[in-house]
């Protein structure tokens, strides 16, 4: 089974990542690619990004019947991805192992959600 | 010579080639790359010289040389080359013993190794499939398979398995290959219609793979695997709609059903019904059986598919048998009856949790004509399910049972006529 292990930010942990010194945020970075090696090690790994800051990014927006691109994220949204893995583990309990040493995940900032597979028995 | 004709040759061949090594030297890993490397000189040059008389024999020789050459290189690479005549035995004669297929698939399913590579490594090893051939029928990258083989090979060395000795442990071991063909089966049974353009057909793999099983250690329960496997594919052809959604069994189009699989899948569960130990695949097979004989839905025998599931969930309980046994009960003794049966089911939280028993309430409540109570259902059976196909079709399901809009909304579309003239929701109207 695929899932997607999705990580938030919000202004907290803009603020809390901000404080951190030079060697919190190198732990921070190392407790990302150790997680990526184990799980590529493992067999189970398909893609995992992190995503540019949203202020990066565009939105699509229809206006008088036409789509124009704007900048930035919707402003009234407070949290926004930050990054994301896709493994394909044998349980939803195996992805939530990996999902946990994710640094965010103390900060309530996790989520593992299960992909919607073509998998299905005769009804 | 076609091309064709080769790589058929090359796949039968390759497993008990693999066998032979691996009997011979031990060492899985340099076994297998050894056969690979054997395999493409054949792929060179049989096209153009033809196939050798005995193309096992070849293959086997030509592997047996690369294996030799690996060892001297990695010799010569320590400067150790005096011990290379002691590492590589004479190569044997051509004699292959037909029992090698069966002990490579108990060396790729051993218990040590996790679902998933032994899974890849029957594939690949049994299979004769490539990694990337692998990875793109599993919707994943090269490297997760490549990595998924190479740890089961080296979880194989670490443990030291002796392909020779593995023999006797056959009737333990046959339930976890059962398992792992069983799975690749499904795997290739329920992939989606979209998106399959240059995948292998892993059902195909599967039902070619129990062949090859049934042809040397024929059972009750590897034939009652092959039949069920057969009778399960045969109504392939009729399960997906147009949109991709999922068509129940009651709704398929009968005559798209792939009739010679089903005539080989009965006589393989008449051939095994009569063992004096019935196991879980005789069971489910005899069940799809009933199903794929009956002309009509209509025509399909319930009480005795009810009988056979009260038997499977006595071999091997679990929420789908027992959601099984109730839709027969519905369809023995009518859906007032069914819910009954179902509330009482539902006391295992594990059923009452299960995306389908809201889809098997739903169904028994539409036929009851609580429409509203029955949409609720299928919704939240939906919500639930983890497969695509299956939440377009509950979907479906439950929008037929949406509440049909007054005579005076009229002039303004629905949701479905919208969507089907194409006018997207910045043009809706104001509701007022």
């Amino acid at each position: 089974m695929k899932y997607v292990i999705l990580i938030s930010h919000n202004a907290q942990a803009r603020e809390t990542w901000a404080s951190f010194t030079e060697a919190e945020r190198a732990a921070g970075y190392r407790a990302h690619t150790d997680l990526l090696d184990s799980i590529a090690e493992a067999g189970e790994l398909v893609i995992a990004e992190a995503l540019a800051d949203p202020s990066q990014g565009r939105r699509l927006q229809p206006r008088d019947g036409q789509l124009a691109a704007v900048d930035g994220p919707f402003p009234e949204v407070k949290e926004h991805l930050a990054g994301f893995y896709l493994v394909d583990t044998d349980s939803i309990e195996d992805a939530l192992a990996y999902a946990a040493k994710i640094p965010e995940a103390a900060y309530g900032l996790v989520e593992v959600r299960p992909v919607l597979g073509g998998g299905s028995e005769d009804m | 010579m076609s091309v064709a004709d080769v790589e058929r040759t090359l796949r039968q061949c390759a497993p008990r080639v693999l066998a032979q090594l691996i009997r011979q030297f031990g060492d899985f890993d340099r076994c297998e790359d050894a056969v690979q490397e054997a395999l493409l000189d054949a792929h060179l040059q049989w096209p153009t010289r033809g196939i050798p008389a005995s193309p096992g024999g070849w293959l086997t020789r030509v592997a047996q040389r690369r294996w030799i050459e690996s060892v001297r290189q990695d010799a010569a690479r320590r400067a150790r080359e005096h011990k290379v005549a002691v590492l590589a035995p004479d190569p044997p004669g051509e004699a292959v013993g037909a029992d090698d297929t069966l002990s490579l698939l108990m060396l790729c399913c051993h218990p040590a190794l996790t679902r998933a590579s032994q899974v890849a490594l029957t594939l690949r090893a049994v299979g004769g499939l490539t990694t990337p051939e692998i990875a793109r029928a599993f919707l994943v990258p090269e490297p997760t398979i490549g990595q998924r083989i190479s740890r089961a090979k080296r979880t194989i060395a670490v443990i030291g398995v002796n392909l020779a000795e593995s023999g006797d442990e056959w009737p333990d071991r046959c339930a976890s290959v059962l398992t792992v063909l069983y799975l690749i089966f499904n795997e290739g049974y329920t992939a989606s219609s979209g998106s399959t353009l240059h995948r292998v057909d892993l059902s195909e793999e599967a039902i070619r793979l129990a062949r090859q099983l049934h042809d040397r250690a024929p059972s009750g329960e590897v034939t009652g695997l092959l039949a069920l496997m057969l009778l399960t594919d045969a109504r392939r052809p009729a399960r997906t709609a147009e949109d991709g959604g999922l068509v129940p069994l009651g709704e398929q189009d009968r005559t798209l059903w792939d009739h010679h699989r089903i005539v080989e899948g009965l006589a393989l569960v008449r051939s095994t019904l009569t063992d004096q130990t019935l196991g879980p695949f005789q069971v489910q097979a005899a069940i799809a059986a009933l199903h794929d004989e009956a002309p009509t839905p209509e025509e399909t025998d319930w009480p005795q598919i009810l009988v056979l599931y009260r038997l499977l969930e006595h071999l091997a309980p679990g929420p789908m048998v027992t959601l099984g046994r109730v839709v027969a009960h519905a369809e023995t003794h009518g859906p007032a009856s069914g819910i009954v049966e179902l509330d009482r089911a539902s006391t295992d939280t594990s059923l009452a949790q299960h995306h389908r028993t809201h889809a098997v309430r739903g169904h028994l409540l539409e036929r009851l004509g609580h429409k509203e109570q029955a949409r609720i259902e299928y919704e939240s059976a939906a919500r639930m399910t983890l497969s695509g196909p299956e939440q377009r079709y509950l979907l479906a399901r439950a929008q037929r049972l949406r509440p049909r809009p007054a005579s005076s909304d009229s002039d303004r579309f629905s949701a479905t006529e919208r969507h089907r003239r194409g006018v997207g929701p910045h043009d809706e109207r104001s509701t007022g």
